[in-house]
């Protein structure tokens, strides 16, 4: 079963809230001369706030902000995110499906920015809603 | 020049004990949207039956990315930091971390492999309270390049 497609936005305040919060403050997420220097085409979003974007995806369609058993991704893309007032935007669509216990729900996840795929084989184990 | 190999199922001291607090899972929270009244108001968290507010599921890398730096800083495995990029990351979750948790983390070595000139370092982060309850546990897949030309 195929679920309704999340959009979230994210800018580059973004990226400073969530280097603070999450204590990851690699220049990468937020000097565009330091990202140049090692071969980016840009400032780029933390792995882990994608991840976190997923995850609050899979929260929203689990319908409980607890329900999550397992969840993985591998990062294959970065998130490039430009310095305007819009950002960019990363798109979240998931396919459920069941698994041999009947108390719990797999979800294959699709995360795509400006088209591309920026996370592989993203998958979650949430309990039924 | 590869990682050496024997380091896999190594494993390290326990990490000075965290105290998770309820504003830094706010502060988490809001800092990727996430407006679940569970993980801002003690009330909603105690309808779902947890004790107060708890973090949302990508929380535990709070602990973790700071703690696994004893295994990526290791002299002795000898990681170039410089050249390490976040591959993957993987959490099984036997309940939520939830504010007044004191957690400790137990890293090891899950395993480290050689492909293409890169080495893939994976470390596994057992995160329990410090009275011995699991509460969830991290994987976290290091890439290593390789030195290029």
């Amino acid at each position: 079963m195929e679920l309704p497609t999340q959009r979230y936005r994210v800018t580059r305040a973004d990226l400073v809230r969530y280097a603070g919060a999450s204590g990851d403050f690699n220049p990468i997420h937020w000097s565009e001369s330091f990202a140049a220097k090692v071969g980016l085409p840009g400032v780029i979003a933390h792995g882990m706030l994608t991840m976190a974007l997923v995850g609050r995806a899979v929260t929203t369609w689990a319908g409980r902000p607890d329900a999550i058993v397992e969840y993985g991704v591998r990062f294959t893309r970065p998130v490039e995110v430009p310095d305007t007032e819009e950002g960019t935007e990363v798109e979240v669509s998931a396919v459920a499906k069941d698994t041999d216990d009947p108390g719990l729900v797999r979800l294959d996840l699709t995360a795509t920015c400006a088209g591309v795929k920026v996370l592989a084989q993203a998958k979650a184990v949430i309990k039924r809603p | 020049m590869g990682l050496d190999q024997s380091f896999t199922g190594r494993s390290y001291p326990p990490s000075a004990p965290y105290q998770v607090g309820r504003e830094k899972i706010r502060e988490f929270a809001t800092a990727i949207g996430a407006e679940d009244a569970a993980y801002h108001d003690p009330e909603a968290a105690r309808a779902l039956g947890h004790p107060d507010v708890i973090a949302p599921p990508t929380f535990p890398m709070v602990l973790s990315m700071a703690t696994s730096r004893q295994i990526v800083e290791d002299p002795a495995l000898g990681v170039d930091y410089s050249r390490v990029v976040h591959g993957d990351q993987r959490f099984a979750y036997r309940r939520p971390v939830t504010a007044g948790d004191e957690l400790v983390c137990v890293n090891s070595i899950e395993s480290i492999n050689a492909r293409g000139g890169h080495d893939f370092l994976t470390t596994r982060s057992e995160i329990s309270t410090s009275a011995g309850e699991a509460v969830v546990t991290v994987w976290t897949m290091f890439v290593v390049r390789g030195e290029e030309g």
